[in-house]
């Protein structure tokens, strides 16, 4: 196997690897802050627009990490730096 | 595919080259400055009053009140610089309503440039309200060993500020892309929809961040000083 299909294998495994360990812990966090915001609304119904504020905002916050994931696999699938190493004769 | 609007030259010459992201970012900063400077024109005190001066100071209001929930003692200080955010982020991700537009915020220049403007201004805020010394002694606060790592927050703060707010308006931009080839006419419609809730949450989140680093970094201490603003009264409120 020449350098190049390597990188491009190894890369390609990896970002699947990244975005599907990557989400998972995003996935039990988020799941975890809306039970524990749907107890809250139950309880107190009247506070409803501060906690639903409140959960938008950790909601995102908690995804981004899921987010930053996907940056790195994308950057491996479609902007790889190190794709340009191997057309240049380096690497190998 | 392409996953910055950066690639997209519309205009070159002569070296000069125009792509998506500065045209469009020009584009949203036309329309808000068009949009206000038209309503503030014509602003009145009397008793009938246009329904777009009611837009704007509906909007600027609940600006301030959200800054002051946050916490700053003054919000009339922070109003400019926060509100400036909130809405060319937040009008940035709307219009991708428009077919053919990019959002600016989709490609890491523009939001790298939002971060640093919030890495700015975090000391300039913080030097005129407690003075050189008492900014730079903030970062010996709980003790001087905290030094290295108030300093690393700082930066890594700056850069997830970046990186959020681009990879959230990005990967809504290359989901719609795969599902337009993938399950065309009706998918892409819902995905579209979730992200305009996700870019006005988003904006929402980086204004609201920028705002809780500056009031931070330029609260004072209660023990050392007692001022009379330091301890600001909150106004109670009914509901939002």
């Amino acid at each position: 196997m020449d350098p190049a299909t390597m990188i491009a294998t190894i890369s390609i495994i990896t970002a699947g690897l990244t975005i599907a360990i990557g989400s998972i812990g995003p996935a039990l966090a988020e799941g975890r802050a809306a039970a524990q915001a749907l107890q809250a609304l139950a309880q107190q119904p009247d506070a409803s627009n501060t906690i639903t504020r409140t959960l938008f905002v950790s909601l995102a916050m908690i995804e981004s990490t899921a987010i930053y994931c996907f940056v790195v696999s994308m950057i491996l699938l479609f902007a790889n730096p190190f794709v340009d190493v191997t057309a240049l004769g380096g690497g190998g | 595919m392409e996953i910055s609007p950066d690639a997209w030259v519309l205009y070159e010459r002569r070296g000069l080259q125009l792509n998506a992201t500065i045209v469009f970012t020009w584009g949203v900063m036309a329309l808000l400055v068009l949009l206000s400077w038209a309503i503030t024109t014509r602003l009145s005190e009397g008793e009938t009053v246009s329904r777009w001066q009611v837009m704007l100071e509906v909007v600027v209001t609940t600006i301030r009140d959200q800054i002051d929930e946050v916490g700053a003692a003054d919000p009339a200080r922070y109003l400019p610089f926060i509100g400036t955010l909130f809405l060319f982020i937040a009008t940035a991700n709307l219009l991708t309503i428009l077919p053919g537009y990019q959002p600016p915020t989709g490609s890491l220049s523009t939001t790298a440039a939002l971060a640093i403007c919030v890495l700015i201004a975090v000391p300039l805020f913080s030097i005129t309200r407690r003075g050189l010394r008492g900014y730079l002694k903030s970062y010996l606060q709980p003790s001087p060993l905290m030094l290295p790592f108030n300093l690393i927050s700082e930066l890594s703060r700056t850069i997830a500020l970046a990186v959020r707010l681009y990879g959230n308006v990005m990967s809504g931009t290359v989901i719609v892309g795969i599902l337009i080839s993938v399950a065309p006419f009706f998918f892409p419609i819902l995905m579209q929809l979730l992200g305009l809730l996700t870019g006005l949450i988003q904006a929402y989140i980086f204004a609201v961040l920028a705002m809780v680093y500056i009031a931070s970094a330029s609260r004072t201490q209660r023990k050392n000083d007692p001022e009379p603003d330091a301890e600001h009264p909150r106004t109670s409120r009914e509901g939002d």
